[in-house]
């Protein structure tokens, strides 16, 4: 397998099946691939980048063609390429699917920042889309951009919001760990042999080498010096259907035979250093990454089997026993930390060595220096003491800085307006007026409560407002306080009405972010809209008409805030267009800017 | 208070906290004379004290710069005889008066000593609701048996708008004790105050046509409990005037600036909010200069 970046064979490039072929090499590199013929005179020189490459398509080994790789680019031109023999047409293209790999990511994150003069396929596929799901936008984009008030990319504009979502959630999700447990792959058996069958993709050679560090570096020092890869996969699957079938007799007696063997049976050493490592760098305070609880099968009696049951085990055997616990914990740890490495690749070796470099850097990264475990000391010991134990502490005082309060309420006496009249003449108004109130005070003191208190026709009178008052209130307002009015309205005036209200929202929007007017785009743009608006002004004004009598005094409520939000609209734009005529003073008379 | 047993409560048992507008420059220049308004209202309290055995009524008089109780009837010394001079005043209401005497009294040395500074002529009805609002919490706190309360504002000064911040923050307090605040305006301008604090802790506020028939109003309206106003209808206004006083000016505002981080309202951008310290970044609108100047997108057609 090539571990180079390029790859250099002797081909024939055929241009079609029936090309006989212009022999030459083919020089794969990072990013590019170049053939060059072995006759210079020839000019079937070709370079071809690999982000132009959509697909590649190969012969089979085992049928009787000649060994051709079949490329072909984005604009659907097919390079053929005959191959001398199978390897060498192998390691070209799992060199070019390694490349086409780096290449899928670029062109999603492109599609999501194209120019406003290139709408990218996706892009409109979303608008469809967006369309296709909400009623109220396609309406909307029915009435205005079909009629050619506004352009499809105004009406996108204010709703980069939508599409924008979209996109990034596809390009930037990525794909996490399974939640299923390795242990939970069950062999295929055959009923006929005694074979049992595990079938192995490298999702699954992945979640074993992130799982069981003991297992990559068994795999790493062991493959390919002592045994090939299928080997020791045979012996790692060997100690898992040991395990299943809970016979830890056999499992002593095979891993005593067997070096390799025993070291997929017997516990995780490096796990077992790492949580070492970890227990002792707690933070009895506030961590709670690593329980000793964690570790509890030293004790009798303890852990639960994978399949639920318990068995006593003799103590030489003991470690050849695994709880479910353990699996469980380090399954779940690995899944939550995410994927590490971003390799994705066929070779098992790869994957392993990428994991042991970013294990190796994770751990320098927590190594704490001496100093460092000083210190956390200290600051354990610090928070975890106790009051009552510890010599009394003097802190320095800081004296408290109580704001005077009378500082807010005073600001809010504010400056009131000082109209300066006669002060004079005040304090005498008072005076009288206080003098007044005392009289009366005085008067009801000696002469009582006024006889009678009220006159009956005044009564009669005060009850018949208040009757009235209330029989119109619930006529406006209706019976049920809660409903409004729109409901009692018939469907289509209230949907007519509704959509009223969004096209002029969009409408007004577009007019008002038009001002100032400064372009000629602009101006054409709100007279487009100005025309939209009289015409709408006057659909709401036959919709007013229109409408049952008893209704139409809710409906002429409901839309008078539309029409003078238009009227306001119109206002501005007469009184614009009025300065600007008066600013040209009138020698271009079209109110051309 | 002698013990209540408690099967004599009853749902619609209300204490009823009355502020009484008392300002003399609202009383001088009105068509109904001071004494027949305390008629009205004295006969209004005497019958809510008549609707229930339990019911209390509590009188806060609204001076011109002071506040005070003048008058609670869950007080022994209330009961006792009275001004028993012939004359037709019950008795029970004559230490409410002779307190309102020395409050008006009170209230003018008070007002002389103040800084004669043209303001609108309000009453302080904010230290009355203040005042009312402590008196029902004292009341929540002292026990689980007490009356319903709420609080009837008998006004007819105009709004202050210096006092704004401080009435919105009583409403508020009422808003979240439960207490409804009603209102009966009966002066000549509309009281947005008023109508808010009615709008929003659920009280009723009605202004009322005709003054010599203010007794029917407040016995229609006004004298129902609170258990009682669920299957009463009582007549709403249609709308409410919500608008705001500012900060700086204290002048009614329906358009501002407000400072995002306190709320606080300015009819003029200020550099600096005078409430929270909070400095403003530059307005928008500030310089029709640089709008010229802007980048303006603008598509292919």
């Amino acid at each position: 397998m090539a571990g180079g970046g390029q790859v250099e064979k002797r081909v024939k490039y055929k241009s079609s099946v029936k090309d006989p072929g212009t022999p030459g090499f083919l020089r794969i590199r990072e990013g590019m691939l170049l053939f060059v013929p072995n006759d210079p005179k020839s000019d079937s020189k070709l370079k071809v980048l690999t982000q132009n490459i959509k697909s590649q398509k190969n012969t089979k080994e085992g049928s009787n063609k000649p060994p051709w790789l079949n490329l072909t680019n984005k604009l659907g031109k097919s390079h053929i390429f005959e191959f001398e023999n199978y390897p060498d047409m192998h390691a070209c293209r799992d060199f070019i699917t390694k490349a086409l790999a780096i290449c899928e990511e670029e062109p999603n994150k492109s599609a999501v920042s194209t120019s406003s003069e290139q709408l990218s396929i996706k892009e409109l596929e979303l608008r469809f889309k967006l369309l296709r799901e909400n009623s109220e936008l396609q309406r909307l984009h029915k009435q205005f951009v079909e009629s050619k008030v506004l352009t499809e990319d105004e009406f996108w504009a204010t709703r980069k919001k939508l599409l924008g979502k979209d996109s990034i959630r596809k390009s930037k999700q990525q794909v996490g760990l399974k939640s299923m447990m390795v242990s939970g792959i069950k062999p295929s058996t055959d009923g006929r042999t005694n074979r049992v069958t595990f079938n192995l993709t490298p999702e699954i050679i992945f979640q074993i080498f992130a799982e069981k560090p003991a297992v990559r570096q068994a795999f790493i020092n062991y493959v390919p010096s002592k045994m090939t890869e299928k080997d020791f996969w045979t012996k790692y699957f060997r100690a898992e259907y040991l395990y299943s079938t809970k016979n830890t007799a056999v499992a002593a007696a095979e891993a005593a035979e067997d070096e390799e063997l025993a070291v997929f049976l017997k516990p995780d050493e490096i796990l077992a250093r790492e949580t070492r490592q970890k227990i002792r760098r707690v933070d009895p305070t506030l961590d709670m990454e690593a329980d000793q609880g964690d570790d509890y099968t030293h004790l009798m009696d303890h852990g639960i089997q994978r399949d639920g049951t318990m068995d006593v085990v003799e103590p030489q055997n003991d470690q050849f026993r695994r709880s479910l616990l353990q699996d469980l914990n380090r399954h779940a740890a690995v899944v939550l930390e995410g994927r590490s490495i971003d390799v994705e690749s066929e070779d098992t070796r790869i994957v392993a060595e990428a994991l042991t470099r970013v294990k190796q850097v994770s751990k320098a990264d927590g190594e704490t220096t001496k100093d460092a475990n000083l210190e956390r000391l200290e600051r354990m010991s610090r928070l975890a003491g106790m009051e009552d134990l510890q010599a009394p502490q003097n802190f320095p005082l800081a004296p408290l800085s109580i704001k005077d309060p009378r500082d807010y309420f005073e600001s809010q006496q504010g400056n009131v307006l000082n109209v300066p009249r006669g002060a004079k003449g005040l304090k005498r108004n008072v005076h009288e007026a206080y003098g007044l109130l005392k009289e009366s005070i005085l008067e009801i003191r000696a002469t009582g409560l006024s006889d009678p208190l009220i006159r009956p026709e005044v009564s009669f009178e005060v009850f018949s407002s208040l009757t009235r008052t209330i029989s119109t209130a619930k006529n406006i307002i209706g019976k049920n306080p809660r409903e409004s009015i729109l409901d009692r309205l018939p469907k289509s005036t209230k949907d007519e009405v509704l959509h009223h209200w969004t096209s002029i929202q969009e409408l007004l929007r577009h007019f008002w972010s038009s001002y100032p007017i400064t372009t000629t785009y602009l101006h054409t743009k709100v007279g487009k809209l100005k025309d939209a608006m009289s015409n709408t002004y006057s659909k709401l004004e036959a919709m007013k008409e229109s409408v049952q009598s008893d209704l139409r005094h809710q409906v002429s409520l409901l839309v008078r805030p539309m029409q003078q939000a238009l009227d306001a609209a119109f206002q501005h734009y007469e009184a614009d267009l009025q300065r600007r005529t008066a600013k040209s003073g009138g020698e271009r008379p079209n109110g051309y800017i | 208070m002698p013990a209540i047993a408690s099967k004599q409560y009853s749902d619609d048992v209300s204490l009823l906290v009355l502020l009484l507008d008392t300002n003399p420059l609202f009383w001088s220049t009105t068509s109904i004379t001071f004494s027949q308004f305390l008629s009205h209202v004295l006969a209004f309290l005497n019958a809510v004290l008549g609707l229930n055995q339990l019911n209390q009524v509590v009188v806060i008089a609204t001076g011109y710069s002071s506040c005070d109780y003048i008058y609670d009837s869950s007080l022994t010394s209330n009961h006792g005889n009275f001004e028993s001079n012939g004359t037709g005043m019950p008795a029970i209401f004559g230490s409410l008066l002779k307190k309102l005497e020395e409050f008006v009294t009170k209230d003018e040395e008070l007002s002389k000593e103040e800084v004669s500074e043209d303001r609108i002529p309000s009453c302080l009805l904010s230290g009355s609701l203040s005042m009312a609002l402590c008196y029902i919490q004292r009341v929540f706190r002292s026990g689980h048996l007490h009356p319903q309360p709420r609080i009837l504002c008998l006004q007819g000064s105009p709004d202050g708008p210096e006092q704004y911040v401080a009435v919105m923050n009583s409403i508020f307090s009422a808003q979240r004790l439960m207490v409804p605040i009603d209102s009966c305006y009966i002066g000549v301008q509309n009281s947005a105050f008023l109508q808010q604090a009615s709008y929003i802790t659920g009280g009723v506020h009605h202004t009322p046509k005709q003054l010599d028939g203010l007794f029917q109003y407040l016995t229609t309206i006004f004298a129902t409990d609170l258990h009682s106003r669920g299957f009463v209808q009582l007549p709403k206004p249609i709308g409410v005037d919500f608008r705001a006083s500012c900060f700086c000016h204290k002048k009614t505002i329906d358009m501002g600036y407000i400072c995002s981080v306190c709320l606080s309202i300015f009819c003029e951008h200020h550099k600096k909010c005078s409430t929270c310290g909070s400095v403003f970044g530059q307005s928008k609108l500030d310089d029709a200069s640089s709008a010229s100047d802007k980048k303006r997108k603008a598509p292919s057609t």
